[in-house]
């Protein structure tokens, strides 16, 4: 359980050493999530539940449980669940289709790369 | 994770593109985020510049800081302490901090025979105002799993030893409550704490002893 070192420092977040997000669209992401939630488009409690229902759905798709039972190591995309939590909310309130959404993705995944606006 | 190196020097910028790194294509993830935020700014359910208040927030005001300032305050004032433990989140009302999730706070203190130790096994729901946004360990399955089936051999493989005498319990986070642990005061600090202020004993507060991972 190599991640599991203790930092003791009592400081911001981002100042002790923890890396709280480990890539921009890690803290995008949450932050989306929030702006939604704290501007009344969901309550936490009902993003909670899309929550739980990816990362249940991952933990059962990777068989995590037994391998963690003999002791071996999980590789867990945290943020991964996170961003299908979040599409997952968007769709079932109706604030953002996965239709717009793939197409969306796949614009931008044909920019050239290094590409500058 | 296909981005392993460090992303620290851009958190508070503007992220809204993803291609700071012109030697790598953006991850998917990357590109489904981007793609994301222009739709939902286009629909104008985001303001422009709100993820970035959101995020400035969760990583630079909100933080285990001000879980330390209460736990300094509790082991300095009795009368606090009593109020902290029987109801949180009133107590905690006169710190006015910003982040949430503390809604039902409940705090669970450390004593001679009992050490307490947080983990949320469904997810990852944690006291953000107190704490803020938990560590990676903290998320992890393993950690979720074996913290509540062998919490002694978990602590001890953390550097974490707790004496056979003293029980461990754990507590679970629900949809509603969040826990703190109050840890005890170190040792040479516990035998005249009247001498030191809140700031000096906050300063020997760690964030992991406000989840109970660590002892002081």
């Amino acid at each position: 359980m190599s991640d599991m070192e203790l930092t003791g420092q009592v400081e911001p977040p981002m100042a002790n050493g923890e890396v709280i997000f480990e890539a921009p669209w890690q803290s995008r992401i949450f932050g989306m999530a929030r702006v939604l939630c704290e501007a009344g488009h969901y309550t936490w409690d009902e993003f909670r539940a899309h929550l739980i229902n990816q990362i249940e759905a991952w933990e059962r798709a990777n068989n995590s449980a037994a391998k963690i039972e003999k002791g071996g190591e999980v590789e867990y995309p945290y943020f991964d669940c996170f961003l299908g939590a979040l599409t997952d909310m968007l769709e079932s309130k109706s604030l953002c289709s996965e239709l717009d959404l793939a197409a969306r993705s796949e614009e931008f995944a044909a920019r050239p790369h290094g590409h500058d606006h | 994770m296909s981005h392993d190196h460090d992303h620290d020097h851009d958190q508070n910028q503007n992220q809204n593109h993803n291609h700071s790194h012109e030697h790598e294509p953006p991850s998917p993830q990357a590109i489904r985020a981007e793609a994301i935020e222009s739709l939902l700014l286009e629909k104008g359910l985001l303001a422009p510049t709100a993820v970035d208040e959101v995020i400035a927030r969760y990583s630079e005001r909100v933080g285990p800081m001000n879980g330390a300032k209460i736990v300094a305050r509790a082991w300095r004032d009795p009368e606090f302490k009593a109020r902290l433990l029987k109801a949180g989140t009133e107590a905690i009302a006169e710190f006015n901090l910003e982040g949430g999730q503390v809604e039902k706070l409940v705090v669970v203190e450390n004593t001679p025979e009992q050490h307490n130790v947080v983990v949320c096994t469904l997810c990852s729901c944690y006291p953000w105002a107190v704490l803020g946004l938990p560590p990676k360990w903290y998320k992890d399955p393993a950690y979720r799993s074996r913290i509540v089936r062998e919490p002694r051999t978990l602590l001890e493989e953390m550097g974490t030893v707790i004496p056979d005498s003293v029980d461990i319990r754990v507590w679970d986070s629900s949809a509603e409550i969040r826990y703190l642990v109050l840890p005890l005061p170190p040792a040479d600090v516990a035998e005249n704490i009247g001498d030191y202020t809140e700031s000096e004993l906050a300063d020997r507060i760690s964030r992991d002893s406000m989840i109970g991972v660590e002892v002081l």
